[in-house]
């Protein structure tokens, strides 16, 4: 009954309803833990369902804070639930996770990831992390006050588009449940001070080869945000830090040009000479695909460039258009100089272009 | 040795697990790398961002001039964001 009382008395803040947030917000509810804060400004997707589990086909279209707050009342109606129907950023994180005891980072990209770490060090707060891609995943206690920080154990950040997101490289669908179930037993065991967590230790998980390890993890004394001498005192610009900038600031960096899904539209039904290169998986091509493309996946891309006729000017295109930017990019540094990427993807062609498609 | 590649590093080499024997002349980490990069495009292509990679000998993280030998066990790991 202690124990039942300080998850009671406990509180903790789910960052990004997804994958991970689902399991952790129904878990932590059928917990008792007393109050629970969700921070999602997405809705749900029919795509989202093959991992999100709080959500059903009735709550596409919905605020996933909304429907989640729903399956939480239904699992316990005593849990105190706050939704921030919002983006985490700079300018509300540190107001949003001050009112919780234990913050989980439950989100899907870098520039999360690096601010939810920094608010949990400003704020003296463990951070419950947990991360996944396609079939492995990653999971850890990062509490600065007695180990290391996300910056001790990642510095910096990939470049973008180098690292897929879960709707781009899709990923098993119960991985993120596995993930997400020690996450939430990590935040109970913080609740409730017992055990042993996995403070100064990232549990690795591979599921097609089934297998869990664990590594030690150390503080890195020249950490810019928990080392001896911290550079970063306050909260930055984490967009800039992980190398985005969105096209309100300005455009893509990159070299490459972009190219919308009309434009593409009216080049095939004027028969133009060009080349359309269908960057996608195996998979993917036997859902939908645009016709006449060439299809080469985007990690063999590189060795069998002389498939690719330079003479062309060549339209990349992917799923939604991320790893067909980074192509794009690629080619134009190979020399493709006339490489353009097709903005939004074969989703956008099922939106604008051809609603019969098939979307995934 | 025992190599082992965490998510997307798996994706681009193409396994998730191999056995190597290592070459008399790749004695630290740093060789290690430099000699799996040049084993094809495919491994070229996961090194190439090696300085966000996380290199783990026997459950340690270790830096590149850190020491290796053939008995020992090696993970790569890249940082992920999904969620």
């Amino acid at each position: 009954m202690q124990g039942q009382q300080k998850l009671k008395d406990g509180s903790v803040l789910i960052i990004g309803a997804g994958g991970l947030g689902s399991p952790l917000g129904m878990y932590l509810a059928a917990a008792g833990v007393g109050r629970l804060g969700l921070v999602d400004f997405d809705i749900v997707d029919v795509s989202d369902l093959q991992r999100q589990i709080a959500y059903g086909t009735s709550d596409i279209g919905r605020s996933k804070a909304q429907s989640m707050k729903e399956t939480i009342q239904e699992i316990n109606p005593h849990v105190d639930i706050e939704l921030f129907e919002t983006r985490f950023t700079r300018d509300n994180a540190l107001e949003i996770a001050e009112n919780f005891d234990v913050i989980i980072d439950g989100t899907d990209n870098f520039a999360t990831r690096y601010l939810v770490n920094d608010v949990c060090v400003l704020l003296g707060k463990p951070n419950v992390y947990g991360a996944i891609f396609r079939f492995d995943g990653q999971v850890s206690v990062f509490d600065a006050s007695r180990g290391p920080c996300y910056r001790c154990l990642f510095a910096e950040p990939p470049p973008p588009g180098v690292a897929p997101s879960c709707a781009e490289g899709g990923v098993l669908g119960i991985l993120p449940g596995v993930i997400g179930v020690i996450q939430a037993t990590e935040a109970v065991k913080l609740l409730l001070g017992q055990g042993k967590t996995l403070v100064g230790r990232l549990l690795l998980y591979q599921a097609l080869s089934m297998s869990f390890r664990e590594l030690k993890l150390q503080k890195n004394p020249d950490c810019p945000v928990c080392g001896e001498n911290p550079t970063i005192t306050k909260l930055i610009d984490y967009e800039e830090f992980c190398g985005i900038l969105g096209e309100e600031n300005g455009g893509s960096q990159t070299g490459y040009k972009e190219i919308d899904v009309t434009a593409v539209a009216s080049l095939i039904d004027k028969e133009a000479d060009f080349l359309l290169l269908d960057v996608r998986e195996p998979v993917e091509w036997e859902i939908c695909s645009l016709p006449n493309s060439v299809r080469i996946p985007k990690g063999e891309v590189r060795d069998r460039l002389e498939e690719i006729d330079i003479t062309k000017d060549v339209i990349v295109y992917c799923r939604s258009g991320v790893r067909s930017g980074a192509i794009a990019n690629f080619l134009c540094d190979a020399g493709f100089d006339r490489a353009q990427n097709m903005r939004g993807g074969i989703r956008a062609w099922a939106n604008e272009i051809d609603p019969t498609m098939p979307v995934y | 040795m025992k190599i082992n590649y965490f998510a997307w590093i798996k994706d681009k080499v193409g396994c998730e697990e191999e056995e190597i024997t290592l070459p008399a002349d790749v004695t630290n980490v740093g060789q290690l790398i430099n000699w799996l990069s040049r084993r094809g495009p495919r491994y070229d292509d996961a090194f190439e961002f090696i300085e966000v990679i996380k290199v783990v000998v026997n459950q340690t993280y270790v830096m590149n001039d850190q020491p290796v030998k053939d008995d020992d066990e090696v993970i790569f790991i890249p940082p992920i964001a999904g969620g």
